[in-house]
Formats: structure tokens, C-alpha cells, sequence
């Protein structure tokens, strides 16, 4: 690692394809900013991307880099930080990607606890596919495919997070560049699972979640004399029906990440240039 | 006296059959005798019928037959089940004493043993010892010396303790003398030699585990299924000795995108799973090939399609293999025939994933999975084991893969179709792989002229592949014989020994049986020179007899089974006879 790390060494030279005004350009340059500042260059960067306008991160930023399936981002993360513990790992996603086809994975990332960060790019609507709800549009979110709204409550990533024992939940907003960058930074020095959600306002197709709403909206536990790491604060936060919070609204200082607890503590790609020493045991073990 | 010998122990699932089985054919190797195992078990966990059935002789045995000598029934219901292959002078053991027993009749002539299977169990310690009486009962019919059996017992329950341990050899002890008391040995005709040589005794799931380890194999992630998950089991707690890693996933598609994660990292990574699993892994299988990741997925197949019967036997997935996934996808598929070949092409599929940067694989069956057999020790002979990883740069050799701005080139176009390969961590080396279409540095584009020319650099793998690797059959039986039987997978076994009963019939057959599904050996000059070309394989259409006359345009033969139990010798020297002369 390299002190000399600037946050555009993560930057590819390709032009992002993003609407004009999209949130996931702030979200990005958070990331990129916070790996620079925790001591990560692009050689000890993994990037895993999912699906979606927020899937297309992996291209614009230079890092050693998957753009996965839909929905499957998660497992490819951890399977990558578990066979290299010394790579710092990112996955980032949307809400489609991470809370529709990806929520089993969520549940069991967040259970599994491995050393990696989550940024899920929340703009409560499906992009790049035009403009249809997605899990945490609002119950009554117009779209061509719900006309009527979707007429159920949206996913709560935060409460979900929270009940499936998560050590680390966040939640930031793009256009707010310095909380956002801070945040991420957090969840990247967090010793396990770091989620975020991020509100990356989507400005073709969603008009109530808007850059004005989040920022009229949004309370900055910052401000606040708000402890994370009292669980029981953290569930009446999650749960809260009539605000919406931004800061690091749990984290649990005592995690030890899935690495630890199954002694994974060195990179698995070395290999002899025959059978491993001590394999004739194994034959012996059968007689 | 048959020069082999064929017994099983039978009863209700959750009675200990397997175990028990296992001990007494662990007892056989050990006394220098081959052995051969099948299982009868049915998708539950306790009740219903199970049954392990064992086949040894002095000399290799290879496959199952239709014939019983001695049959531990702990229910009725196993004497049905088996009426068929028992004969004149099978001796089935059984404890008349038990409420379930009281009324059987024991058919023709054949020799019934009443043991107080579990009266005597209970003098020795418990009657959860019943079935180890029953071994000891074994050992007296068929005069196998009953000190075999302590090893095997110690093994089994060394982790009990001593105590547990004495008690059963006690109780074995009380199953012998109860029969050697009460009947006459005269009548009890069977008898085991012993010899001086060493074997092991292993299955096919476990060949697998232990090929990827000797692989250097050190990521594994998988979710359980039948009958798959064996190659999990035994991975767990063996391979982190050997500094891996073994992963239970919440489901198929986690399972081969962990393994696709520790692919990326650089590790040599393998999932397992059974037809459904493959299902569920096919979406990510083309990101694998696409993204030109080095991984082994290994189907264990069971029978299908949907959930079909999940402890039967079946070879049902080729098409899947062949083709599944969407749009055209390169890729191996290697089809072990034997237990020992399970270990081999397990290595062999790992050198290949990272020879060719390309998804593997790895296709063996129920049949395979549960069989235990003894091989000689070298058979796995790990200083023969050759590890090649293929293209993979470093720090100093990455220079001569850069763009001129120094970009490092992952999916660059070469003449072979395989490019470099970095780990993660390599300077210099940080670049983007995708699943979209992609340019030589790994980023997407839907440039037409670098479509046409990442498509044909994939392709060109296998091409180079069918140059370099040797992609021969195995083959047996007379070379010059007119006709030509064809096999793929886990019927080798049978195939072998039915070739020795048609040859007492005079039927002369060259048998080649295939391990390579794709890239396959081109068989077109075998096809010609036949005048006869059977086919046969464990599925109803005839999946790789489709597959070969499409190849060589010549029309075959088939012979297919398909109601879930694996191919027998006799019965299939039979079909193969009365197939050749239809």
C-alpha cells in the first residue's frame, strides 16, 4: 500500500454513461475518495459490482474488478476476501441488485460477517430498465408497471440488516460529498460486514425521492448525541416509521470477521507443483 | 463355492445399515480381499427401506451382480426386496425374537439363522450392538476370521472410547459363537480367504475430495445435495490442513459465486452439486467462461429432470453440461469412469480450468458417489499428481502485457485464445472482467469487430485444447472385434466384467470407454471399421449416442437403462448380446 494514493488512481479513464445529475456519481467518488484515504491502492482493491446503472461502477473505476450477475455480487465479494484476506474488498450494488434478486444473499452476507464493505446505491426505482418499481418504492410509487403503486411496503435494508445481525449499518446520501466519503470510510475500516445505503437520487425516473427530499429530510446523526453502538437505540432508529436517518446507525465494536473466527489469514494462491505434502495421509486414511 | 462372494445387511433407514455395512467391507480390504458396495437407499431419514450390499472376491471386482449368498435382514421387508437375487443356500441371518420377525418364513432352500440378535447385544453392553452381532454371525457362515472385524470396529468407534470399542467386539464375538453353537457348520458352505495385500477402500465422492486437495485445491463452496454432498463432507476439516477453506452457502447460486470470488482471488476453486444445483449455476457458469475464470464445477448426477429421484441413478445431464447456458459458452466437460478415475480427473480438471482459463465440469453419478471400492494404494500414487497453472504473470512478466498507457490486458487476443492471468495483488495488474462483452483490457463494448474477435479467442481454446491434450478413451476387450461397444462415465465397471461373460458366449466386442464428453476423442475410424457400434449409457434418449452419430454420422445401437439402478454385468452382457444380434 501506498501513501502517495490519490482517489483519482481509482478513476478509469472510461466516461461514465450515467444520466446527468445522477446520484451514483457522488456515490462513486465517495468510494473511491474513502479507499484512497484508508491506505488502499488499485492492486490491493477487489471492486465486485452487480447489475443495474449501479453495476457499471466496476468500469469507471480502476481497481482489480468483477461486474457479477444479477444479485450474486455479494458471494463473489466474499469469496474473493475469504481466498485473499489481504485485499481490501468492495461490493456495490443497487436496490433492485441487492434487496430483490440478492436479498437471500443479503441476509446471509450480513450473517457471515466477512471483512468487506456493501454500498448499495438506493434511488428506490429500476433505472436502467426504464423506470419500474423497485423493493423500496414507496407503496404508493406510480410506475408503467404499477400503476397504482405497488400498493406494499417497501423493503427496510436498514431493520433487515439489523435483524439478521449485522455488525456495521449506515446510511448516507451521494450528494452530501464529505458525510458520504466519511461514512464509506467507516464501513471500510469496520472489522466486518460495512453496509451502506446510500440515497443516490435517480433523476430520469424517480420525482418524490428527489436530491430536495432527501436533503429537506434527512436527519445527520451526527448532530445528534446518538450512540451506534447501543442495539436497542439502533432498533427504534431502523424502525422509525416517520424520519430518516443518515450516519453509522449501528456497529458492534467487539465483530470478529469471518476471516478470524475460521482462521483465514493468509492468501490461498499459492500451490506446490505437485500433490501437497503430507497427501499420501489422505490415501492412508482409507486402508 | 462362487469365486465371489455377495452379502448384505438390510433394514429400516435410521438402523445403522450403513455403518455396519461399511465396517464389515472395511474388514474385508482389510483382510486383502477386493470389494465392491452398493447402496438401496430411498429419500428418508428414518423408516422405509435401505440396504447395503457388498461384493468381494480375491480377485477385482468392479461391479454389482445379481446374486446374494448372505442377507442380514432386519425386517421382512428386506427378504422381499431381495427374493430375486437370493438362491439355493443363502443364508439369511435374523432375530426371531423380534416382534416383527416372529413370523417369517424363511423361502426354499434356503438357510435361515435365527440370532437373538439383540438379546445378545444387550449381554455384551447394549442392544444398539445388534447389527454388530449380526457381523459376528457373518463371520461364522462364512468362516472369515473374526479378528478382521477389531480394526474396522476401533475405527468406527475410536472416538467412543475403549470401552465402546471392547463391547463391540464382544458382541461380535457373541453373534460367532451363537452360530457355531447352534447350527451345523457343514451346512454353512461359504468361505473367505484372506491375503497379504494391502488395499483401500474408498467412493467416488471422496476420490473427488481427495484429487482436489492433491490438486491444491483450497477453496470449496458448496450446498448440500444428494448425492453430492460427500465431496463436501470429506473436504471439511481435511482440506484446511492444507491451508483451504470449505464454505456451506445458503444456496447453488451463492455456492459458485463464492467459488467464482476465490477463482478471481487466485485460489484453485471448486463447487459440487447434483442436477437441480446445476440448474440454479448455469447463469453464473457463463459469467465464468465470459470473465475466463479458472473453476471446476463438479455434478454428481442423480436422477431427473426436477427432483426426479434424488438417490437413484441416472446419467441424465450430458445435454445440460454439453449446452446448457445461454449463448455459446466454452467449456470442458470430463466424465470419470471409475472410483480411481474420479481422483485423476479431478486433478486433471483443475490443470485444465487454469491451462484454459475456462469453467470445467467434473461429471460423475450416484452409482459412482456411494460405491466404495479397493483399489491397490497407488492407484493414487500422489507423487504423480503434475500441477501446470497455466498463464499466470507476475510482478516482473506483467510488463510485456500492457497497453502502451500501461494497461494491463486480461482477456488480450493470442493465438492459443488463452491470455495472462494476474492475481489480485500483482503491480500493475489492476483491471475490470465482466460478463458483458468485453475489449482486451475487460471492459465492456459492443464494438462488432471486437465481438467477432473475443468470441473466436474463447472458441480458439478449445481448439488449441483438442491439439495439445490427449483425449483418448480407455479401451478394453479385443481390438479387432466387429464390434464395438461405446461407454461413457460410471459404467466402465460393468462393461469390463459383462465383456468376460460375452466372451464365454462367443461374442467378441471391443469396448471404449469415454472420459472426455468435451472436447471428446473423434471415434469416426472406430465407427467405421465396426460393423456393430452399441451405445450404452444410464439415461432413456440416449444423450451421448445423439451426440456421437451427429459426430460421425454414422447411425448406432443403444442400450439405455433408466429406472434408477445402476447397470449390472450380467444383465448387461445380456443387452448388449441380444441388442448386437437384433
Amino acid at each position: 500500500m501506498s501513501s502517495q494514493v490519490k482517489f483519482t488512481d481509482f478513476k478509469s479513464d472510461k466516461q461514465p454513461t450515467w444520466c446527468p445529475g445522477c446520484g451514483d456519481f457522488g456515490t462513486m467518488n465517495g468510494m473511491m475518495k474513502g479507499l484512497a484515504e484508508t491506505g488502499n491502492d488499485p492492486d490491493n482493491t477487489f471492486v465486485v459490482a452487480g447489475i443495474g446503472c449501479s453495476g457499471k461502477i466496476g468500469t469507471y473505476m480502476h481497481s482489480y474488478a468483477i461486474h457479477g450477475v444479477h444479485g450474486r455480487a455479494l458471494p463473489v465479494g466474499a469469496g474473493v476476501k475469504m481466498a485473499n484476506p489481504e485485499l481490501e474488498v468492495m461490493v456495490a450494488g443497487g436496490d433492485g441488485d441487492g434487496y430483490s434478486i440478492g436479498a437471500g444473499h443479503f441476509v446471509h452476507a450480513v450473517r457471515r460477517n466477512v471483512d468487506m464493505s456493501y454500498v448499495v446505491m438506493d434511488n428506490r426505482i429500476y433505472g436502467l430498465t426504464k423506470g419500474q418499481a423497485s423493493p423500496t418504492s414507496r407503496e404508493d410509487f406510480e410506475t408503467a408497471t404499477t400503476p397504482e403503486g405497488p400498493k406494499q411496503p417497501p423493503v427496510n435494508p436498514l431493520a433487515l440488516a439489523l435483524a439478521s445481525g449485522a455488525t456495521f449499518i449506515a446510511q448516507s446520501f451521494s450528494s452530501d460529498a464529505l458525510r458520504h466519503q466519511e461514512i464509506v470510510q467507516q464501513a471500510i475500516e469496520h472489522d466486518g460486514f460495512g453496509f451502506v445505503n446510500v440515497f443516490s437520487p435517480c433523476v430520469t425516473f424517480n420525482d418524490v425521492d428527489t436530491y430536495d427530499y432527501f436533503r429537506d429530510s434527512l436527519v445527520d446523526l451526527a448532530d445528534t448525541d446518538y450512540d451506534a453502538t447501543d442495539r436497542e437505540a439502533a432498533k427504534e432508529k431502523v424502525l422509525d416509521a416517520d424520519k430518516e436517518y443518515m450516519g453509522v446507525l449501528y456497529q458492534d465494536e467487539d465483530s470478529v470477521p469471518y476471516e478470524a473466527q475460521h482462521g483465514l489469514d493468509s492468501p490461498m494462491h499459492e500451490v506446490d507443483d505437485g500433490a501437497p505434502e503430507g497427501a499420501m495421509d489422505l490415501v492412508r486414511e482409507f486402508y | 463355492m462362487p469365486a465371489d462372494f455377495n452379502w448384505a445387511i438390510g433394514g429400516e433407514a435410521g438402523d445403522g445399515i450403513d455403518s455396519t455395512g461399511k465396517i464389515f467391507a472395511q474388514a474385508l480390504s482389510r483382510a486383502g480381499r477386493h470389494v465392491f458396495t452398493s447402496k438401496d437407499f430411498a429419500s428418508r431419514i428414518r423408516g422405509g427401506y435401505t440396504a447395503y450390499k457388498v461384493r468381494t472376491s480375491v480377485d477385482k471386482v468392479q461391479s454389482v451382480v445379481d446374486r446374494l449368498d448372505v442377507l442380514i435382514a432386519l425386517t421382512p421387508r428386506t427378504i422381499d426386496e431381495n427374493l430375486d437375487e437370493l438362491h439355493d443356500g443363502s443364508v439369511i441371518i435374523y432375530d426371531g425374537e423380534r416382534t416383527t420377525m416372529q413370523d417369517v418364513e424363511i423361502p426354499g432352500e434356503m438357510i435361515g439363522l435365527n440370532v437373538p440378535l439383540k438379546a445378545l447385544a444387550e449381554e455384551a453392553g447394549g442392544a444398539i450392538m445388534r447389527n454388530v452381532v449380526a457381523l459376528g454371525a457373518a463371520c461364522a457362515v462364512t468362516s472369515f476370521p473374526i479378528e478382521n472385524l477389531d480394526s474396522s470396529l476401533k475405527k468406527r468407534f475410536g472416538d467412543k472410547g475403549q470401552a465402546i470399542v471392547e463391547n463391540n467386539k464382544e458382541a461380535a464375538r457373541k453373534g460367532l459363537e451363537y452360530v457355531r453353537e447352534e447350527y451345523d457348520e457343514e451346512d454353512l458352505e461359504y468361505d473367505l480367504d484372506t491375503t497379504d495385500n494391502d488395499y483401500v477402500l474408498l467412493n467416488g465422492d471422496e476420490a473427488i475430495g481427495m484429487g482436489a486437495i492433491a490438486a491444491g485445491c483450497k477453496f470449496y463452496a458448496g450446498y448440500p445435495i444428494t448425492p453430492a454432498t460427500d465431496v463436501m463432507t470429506y473436504l471439511t476439516g481435511r482440506i484446511e490442513q492444507f491451508g483451504g477453506h470449505v464454505v456451506q452457502a445458503e444456496d447453488e447460486l451463492a455456492a459458485i459465486n463464492l467459488a467464482l470470488g476465490a477463482a478471481r482471488s487466485g485460489a484453485r476453486s471448486m463447487t459440487a452439486t447434483s442436477g437441480p444445483g446445476i440448474d440454479l449455476m448455469t447463469e453464473t457458469f457463463g459469467l465464468v467462461a465470459t470473465s475466463e475464470t479458472p473453476l471446476v464445477i463438479c455434478d454428481v448426477m442423480r436422477s431427473g429432470p426436477s427432483t426426479g429421484m434424488p438417490t437413484k441413478q441416472e446419467q441424465g445431464d450430458l445435454n445440460m453440461l454439453l449446452y446448457g447456458g445461454h449463448g455459446e459458452i466454452p467449456r470442458f466437460v470430463l466424465a470419470p469412469t471409475t472410483v480411481a478415475e474420479c481422483f485423476w480427473k479431478t486433478v486433471e480438471a483443475f490443470n485444465l480450468a487454469e491451462q484454459y482459463q475456462t469453467p470445467v465440469y467434473l461429471t460423475s453419478d450416484l452409482s459412482l458417489a456411494v460405491t466404495e471400492q479397493t483399489f491397490e494404494p497407488d492407484a493414487f500414487d500422489m507423487d504423480a499428481v503434475e500441477i501446470d497453472r497455466g498463464k499466470v504473470v507476475d510482478d516482473d512478466s506483467i510488463g510485456d502485457h500492457r497497453t502502451e498507457q500501461g494497461q494491463f490486458k486480461p482477456h488480450e487476443l493470442t493465438d492459443d485464445g488463452v491470455s495472462p492471468r494476474a492475481f489480485p495483488g500483482t503491480a500493475g495488474g489492476a483491471h475490470m472482467s465482466t460478463g458483458l462483452e468485453h475489449d482486451e483490457l475487460g471492459r465492456r463494448t459492443e464494438d462488432t469487430e471486437m465481438r467477432v474477435k473475443q468470441v473466436e479467442k474463447r472458441d480458439r481454446k478449445v481448439e488449441t485444447a483438442r491439439a495439445e491434450e490427449d483425449w483418448s478413451p480407455r479401451e478394453f476387450g479385443d481390438p479387432e472385434a466387429e464390434n464395438l461397444v461405446v461407454s461413457w462415465g460410471s459404467n466402465e465397471g460393468a462393461l469390463v466384467e459383462a465383456l468376460d461373460l460375452l466372451e464365454e458366449e462367443d461374442v467378441e466386442v471391443r469396448v471404449l470407454s469415454v472420459p472426455y464428453i468435451f472436447p471428446r476423442p473423434g471415434l469416426s475410424e472406430a465407427f467405421e471399421s465396426a460393423e456393430e457400434v452399441v451405445v450404452v449409457e444410464c439415461n432413456a434418449t440416449g444423450q451421448f449416442a445423439d451426440v456421437l452419430e451427429h459426430d460421425t454420422l454414422t447411425r448406432v445401437k443403444r442400450v439405455n437403462k433408466y429406472n434408477g439402478v445402476r447397470f449390472k454385468a450380467d444383465e448387461l452382457a445380456a443387452d448388449i448380446k441380444e441388442t448386437l444380434e437384433a
